[in-house]
């Protein structure tokens, strides 16, 4: 069983279109990077799928359990990193992962040991007693990721894990990514290709609201040439943009929807 | 822990993690104060109860409970840490009553710090402390229906002014129902069951019949349901809001 599916997932605010008719499922062991312009349904995707935003129509589900009927336990198996990766600015790193650890129902040594773990992990030891809020962006990014795995969920999804982190954290963040991959079904969304390339199984590319490719990086890649014109190979996320440009060029979009 | 009691020790916190805590005690025992002893003239009435200083209670809270319950949900929804909560495995119940309760209890210590007041009253001569005892119970019941409303208009918007004006009217409909300032607007259309009615959702009154020391107990069972039915609209209101 998938352990995320989406069923003709629609979200209409107002007489705009967010999410229009998106299905798909991911399997344990799959990383779905979710690709698409600003504005094209990503985030509002994730919403749906953590039960967040209730669908205008279609459905979502987490491990065989509605987001929207069967919410508790959805929830239970999701670990969630929202857009901007909010917290609470007030509290310090420990009290805040603390709070979320218990409000999952995990106490005492458990959630202990599993803090201890993810500490380590994320490497947030030097500001386990600091307020989130003199945080720099980077350990903010790290404390959300972290309170998604407090429960070790079966299902990630990550909205834009690595924006705004400099390159070794976007590097230590793939692979932590990488390193849990094995077995859980994760989700992230992202502007950079080659983040795709270095953590993907496959990659969704969504304009307007609509799904317009669901293949793996090398299928996506393989849609165009290796070599430039001067016959030098090209790396694997220039020809990424190639592809992703062509799939989501703007006029393109309006001859595909005519 | 019980996840209610979780999301209640957290809001708690946060009303004390920054200045604000100290701001509002301070403006409130000053207004307190102030309300009883300029207003009220404490001293000139030469009797020896509190009735001078819960006369003003109602207006008071007017304005202080909605500026403690505004930022509930709006700072949720403004950070957008609301997303983080509501995608916990848990009831939107526990989000809402942990969270007016954090409330509820913070006013509950401003009341207790005005306490110097009743001591001075049995100091300057022998009130019948069981009304003074009443009173604290019923302004505390008040405050937390003040502070219900405030709750659920905090969940409409992520603007904290917005919240704070909206509890501030919704609130006032309420202090004034009992008056012929709302009373005038009905009188003429309305048949007398419904004048009755809303007369009888009026705050004033069912304040001071619990100040006057009577156990009126069909005033606090007015206050507790009009909590109860407040904080099942804000549940109410977070579900429609997923849908929107």
């Amino acid at each position: 069983m998938a352990l995320v599916e989406t069923r003709a997932l629609v979200k209409r605010f107002g007489a705009f279109t967010a999410v229009d008719g998106i299905s798909f499922a991911v399997n344990r062991g799959e990383v779905v990077g979710f690709l698409g312009p600003n504005g094209a349904g990503k985030s509002t995707t994730m919403k749906l799928i953590a039960g967040f935003l209730e669908p205008t129509s279609g459905s979502a589900a987490i491990g065989g359990h509605d987001s929207q009927t069967d919410a508790i336990a959805a929830r239970r198996q999701l670990g969630y990193l929202p857009e901007g990766a909010p917290l609470y600015p007030d509290m310090t790193v420990s009290d805040f992962l603390e709070f979320v650890a218990a409000m999952r129902g995990m106490t005492g040594a458990k959630a202990r040991d599993r803090l201890a773990e993810l500490v380590e992990r994320i490497e947030l030891a030097e500001v386990w007693d600091r307020r989130i809020e003199a945080l720099s962006k980077g350990f903010k990014r790290r404390v959300g990721i972290a309170q998604a795995l407090v429960h070790d969920p079966d299902v990630l999804i990550l909205d834009e894990p690595t924006d705004g982190l400099d390159p070794n954290q976007k590097h230590e963040v793939r692979e932590l990514i990488h390193s849990i991959a094995a077995n859980k079904a994760i989700i992230i969304s992202t502007h950079i290709l080659e983040e795709v390339e270095a953590v993907c199984t496959r990659a969704i590319i969504i304009a307007r609201g609509k799904m317009l490719s669901d293949s793996t990086p090398e299928e996506l890649m393989s849609r165009t040439a290796a070599t430039d014109a001067q016959g030098k190979p090209r790396s694997g996320s220039v020809r990424l943009e190639e592809v992703f440009r062509d799939i989501t060029h703007p006029k393109k979009l309006e001859t595909a929807g005519a | 822990m019980n996840t209610t009691l979780l999301v209640f020790r957290r809001e708690l916190a946060a009303y004390f993690s920054t200045p604000i805590a100290a701001v509002f005690l301070v403006v409130f025992l000053a207004g307190v104060a102030g309300m009883t002893f300029f207003v009220a003239n404490f001293f000139d009435r030469g009797q020896a109860d509190l009735s001078a200083f819960f006369l003003w209670h109602p207006w008071l809270f007017l304005v202080l409970m909605p500026a403690i319950g505004m930022r509930l949900w709006a700072e949720e929804r403004r950070s957008g840490t609301i997303e983080l909560i509501m995608t916990l495995p848990v009831s939107p119940w526990s989000l809402v009553v942990g969270k007016w309760l954090a409330a509820w209890v913070f006013a509950g210590l401003a009341l207790v710090l005005t306490m110097p007041l009743w001591v001075t009253v049995n100091y300057l001569g022998s009130p019948d402390n069981g009304v003074i005892l009443m009173s604290y119970v019923g302004s505390w019941l008040l405050a937390g229906a003040y502070l219900a409303i405030a709750t659920c208009m905090s969940a409409l918007t992520k603007n904290q002014i917005l919240a704070f004006i909206g509890a501030v009217v919704v609130n006032f409909l309420f202090v004034m129902a009992g008056f012929d300032l709302v009373l005038a607007a009905v009188r003429p259309w309305a048949p007398n069951v419904i004048i009755e009615a809303i007369a009888s959702l009026s705050f004033i009154g069912h304040f001071q019949r619990i100040a006057e020391g009577v156990l009126e107990i069909p005033a606090l069972i007015f206050f507790i349901s009009l909590i109860f039915f407040a904080l099942w609209l804000n549940v109410r209101i977070l579900e429609v809001r997923k849908a929107a």
